[in-house]
């Protein structure tokens, strides 16, 4: 802050070279940064330090609202206390009820897929993290939570919530991360329509009244019905397969735009956020998600990958006898080992 | 007048960050939509009433914390608020003799600069997201101007 008090300029009231040799050097400066940051270089660093040392008022600025929540929450009564604990019993009931035949629909499912031993889940390990600041408005749509680069958060990392996805983290500090939610319009999600299998991509709207995403790539004469469940289809590299992203919710076919054609709604709860989860997940699995290669499958499990086409059999020489060709039948190089 | 040459430093920097804190408030629904940038009006009160100390410095460094704190690329609000600066500190005598009225319209100008540059550098980078919306604030801030100003001359002035 050398300008400050310097006196520099005190005798020329405004006018003169200072002001406006220090806007040029500002302005040059501004310029530089942001094509340095779209660069998207060493500037991360930097944003790195700075969201730290902003991270302190971000946490100031949101507990007002924390305390109204903490002072809220202290006060329910000991039935409404009681009826939550019966609720929650209840639910935890269900729940692991319908988790008994899951380990073995994963054994199963792996042995569909001609695999020998059933895989791990594909998430390696979660981490709950607690919103800090929730910012919807009709442009962006993200959230700040209180995790950061100290708790292994990295960018481009999955975030749900316990009914399906919220978004991704785009930028990462060493205390906090900012989420870019599904709904944002600039965010976009590979997915798939579970029915039919059909893949696309969902787009956020941005709209803040009425929390959606819409399909502008499918065309006007796809098989998609109101009520049909949204699925990541893996593709992209952010998102593993498999997990439910939106339920289609309109579909109107007289739309003049293409976003307005298909809408679907998320099915995390976006409107009241305040805890979600980040997702670790393990690279080697195949429903992994898959990073874009170049031109070659590489990634994956190497059982899984499209395979190059067996050698022809050679053809058989003169049949000596016929014992000779039967016992080397031109089929068994086609077998699949079971 | 002599409230004004003395040009206080620490105020100057106080009632910034106030005013960053209010800027980046989480407030629900049309509220934040209206909302105008306290952050802004707040460094062109000063860039006009202490030209000296809240000038072209402060602007850049308020606009610099707007986009940490808003995530945008770093140097967009911190060029725009830069520029209105430049403008407010050049033009501090005139303004400052304006009845509140017409600074109010010279502030609504400012403000559709910033606006302007904000918008035009989310175009440049790919966020192109045009909206009667965004421009709510600039018209809020140049009617809540008035106000900014009684509170802020408040700040420094002896009682």
């Amino acid at each position: 802050m050398a300008t400050f008090g310097a006196g520099a300029y005190r005798s020329l009231p405004g006018r003169g070279a200072a002001p406006g040799f220090r806007f040029t050097l500002y302005a040059t400066a501004a310029i530089l940064l942001m094509f340095v940051d779209q660069r998207r270089a060493w500037l991360e660093h930097v944003r790195y330090a700075l969201s730290g040392v902003a991270y302190p008022l971000q946490l100031a600025v949101s507990e007002p609202g924390a305390a109204w929540r903490w002072v809220r929450d202290s006060m329910q009564t000991r039935a409404a206390l009681a009826a939550e604990n019966a609720q929650l019993r209840a639910r935890e009931t269900a729940l692991e009820t319908r988790t008994l035949r899951f380990e073995a629909l994963e054994r199963e499912n792996g042995e569909l897929r001609g695999l020998q031993t059933a895989l791990p889940p594909v998430a390696d390990h979660w981490l709950a993290a607690e919103v800090v600041s929730v910012e919807i408005d009709n442009q962006r749509q993200r959230i700040l939570i209180n995790r950061g680069s100290r708790n292994d958060v990295f960018k481009g990392q999955a975030v749900m919530d316990s009914r399906g996805l919220l978004g991704q983290t785009i930028h990462v500090g060493p205390w906090s991360a900012e989420v870019i939610l599904v709904t944002d319009a600039e965010h976009a999600v590979p997915v798939q329509i579970e029915r039919t299998g059909v893949r696309t991509i969902a787009v956020g709207t941005g709209d803040k009244d009425n929390e959606s995403l819409a399909l502008p790539y499918l065309p006007d004469n796809a098989d998609v019905k109101p009520g049909d469940l949204l699925l990541t289809s893996g593709l992209g590299g952010v998102f593993p397969q498999g997990y439910p992203v939106a339920r289609l919710a309109e579909v109107r076919h007289d739309a003049a735009q293409a976003l307005e054609r298909f809408r679907a709604t998320p099915l995390a709860e976006l409107g009241r956020l305040h805890e979600v989860m980040l997702v670790w997940f393990r690279p080697d699995h195949p429903a992994s998600p898959s990073k874009p290669t170049e031109g070659q499958l590489t990634h994956g499990n190497p059982a899984l990958r499209p395979q190059p086409v067996p050698p022809r059999p050679e053809p058989a020489p003169v049949p000596a006898s016929p014992a000779a060709t039967a016992a080397v039948p031109p089929s068994a190089a086609l077998k699949v080992t079971p | 007048m002599n409230a004004r040459l003395y040009e206080p430093r620490i105020t100057i920097t106080v009632t910034t960050l106030i005013a960053i804190v209010v800027t980046i408030l989480p407030l629900p629904g049309w509220l934040a939509l209206v909302r105008p940038s306290f952050a802004v009006l707040t460094v062109l009160y000063w860039s006009v009433a202490a030209p000296r100390a809240g000038g072209l410095t402060l602007g850049f460094v308020t606009g610099l914390a707007l986009d940490v704190f808003r995530g945008s690329v770093l140097g967009q609000h911190a060029l725009a608020l830069t520029a209105i600066t430049y403008i407010a500190v050049r033009e501090h005598q005139k303004i400052r003799s304006k009845p509140a009225f017409q600074q109010s319209l010279i502030v609504l100008g400012a403000l559709i600069v910033y606006e302007f540059i904000v918008f035009a550098i989310d175009g440049w980078t790919g966020h192109p997201l045009a909206s009667v919306k965004r421009w709510i604030p600039a018209l809020t801030g140049a009617i809540i101007w008035p106000l900014v100003t009684a509170m802020l001359e408040r700040s420094h002035s002896p009682r």
